[in-house]
């Protein structure tokens, strides 16, 4: 099956990183779910930091995954974070209301604070 | 001035999920003609790929055969857009439901419900026709800057 999108996953210092990279839609995001849910449970980290800035685009499948994770992490008593998303993928999250519940961290820099 | 077409194209697509970013880049390439904004092209991308993926997901739900879309799109002398994407699925019972932002016939499936709010937010304006057993039509207008 044809992809477009993929996720690297980095563990360190309680934090699961997971950069998305491509496409996020309908299509795409069954597999993204699934390798991000399979480390979530294998690491049990104290937080999910979801990159969401070298995403080419994104539709309501990716709110779903957002939304989905941050379900995910509270399960597991883990917090979910949103990190440097995209102009497009920021404009999704707030029109859904989702930076009202869910951190979202624009910059690195705002990172370190 | 009275508005004229000034270019328009018509495709069908089997209604499977790996169409979803065809349809959108198509879409895309037809309307870069008329010179858009990063910003407004990113909206009509977004809002054609939920149409789209409502008619895989919802409009085909549980049928077997050969479901297509069809999409058909026309750029006007002002300036805009209109494109409908039709099925010929299920159809919709309740329009007004469906359109509800966080509405979801599918809770379980990790949609946010925000298909229909993403393409009224992302379009000038939408329209919804759709006769429950038929199918349903979502036509889409955007004007550029």
């Amino acid at each position: 099956m044809l992809k477009t999108s993929s996720v690297e996953i980095e563990y360190s210092g309680g934090t699961l990183t997971c950069r998305l990279l491509g496409e996020v839609d309908h299509h795409n995001a069954p597999h993204l779910r699934e390798e991000i849910d399979q480390e979530i449970l294998a690491q049990r980290p104290e937080k999910v930091a979801l990159y969401l800035g070298d995403i080419d685009f994104m539709d309501s499948a990716g709110l779903g995954l957002i939304l989905g994770r941050y379900t995910k992490a509270q399960n597991i008593g883990a917090k979910l974070v949103l990190i440097e998303p995209t102009e497009q993928v920021e404009k999704i999250i707030r029109l859904a209301g989702t930076h009202k519940f869910i951190e979202v961290i624009k910059s690195t820099k705002e990172k370190a604070k | 001035m009275k508005k004229t077409t000034i270019n328009e194209f018509a495709m069908v697509l089997a209604a499977k999920s790996e169409n979803e970013s065809f349809a959108r880049q198509t879409v895309s390439a037809f309307v870069a003609q008329l010179d858009p904004t990063v910003p407004e092209l990113a909206d009509i991308r977004t809002a054609v790929s939920e149409a789209v993926t409502n008619s895989i997901i919802h409009g085909y739900r549980g049928m077997t055969g050969n479901n297509t879309v069809y999409i058909t799109a026309k750029l006007f002398s002002d300036r805009s857009l209109s494109i409908k994407i039709r099925d010929k699925g299920c159809g919709i019972e309740d329009i007004e439901r469906c359109r509800q932002p966080l509405y979801t016939t599918d809770p379980g499936g990790e949609r946010g419900g925000m298909g229909f709010a993403i393409m009224e937010s992302f379009c000038d304006r939408i329209r919804v026709h759709s006769t429950p057993g038929k199918g349903t039509t979502v036509t889409l207008h955007k004007k550029f800057s």
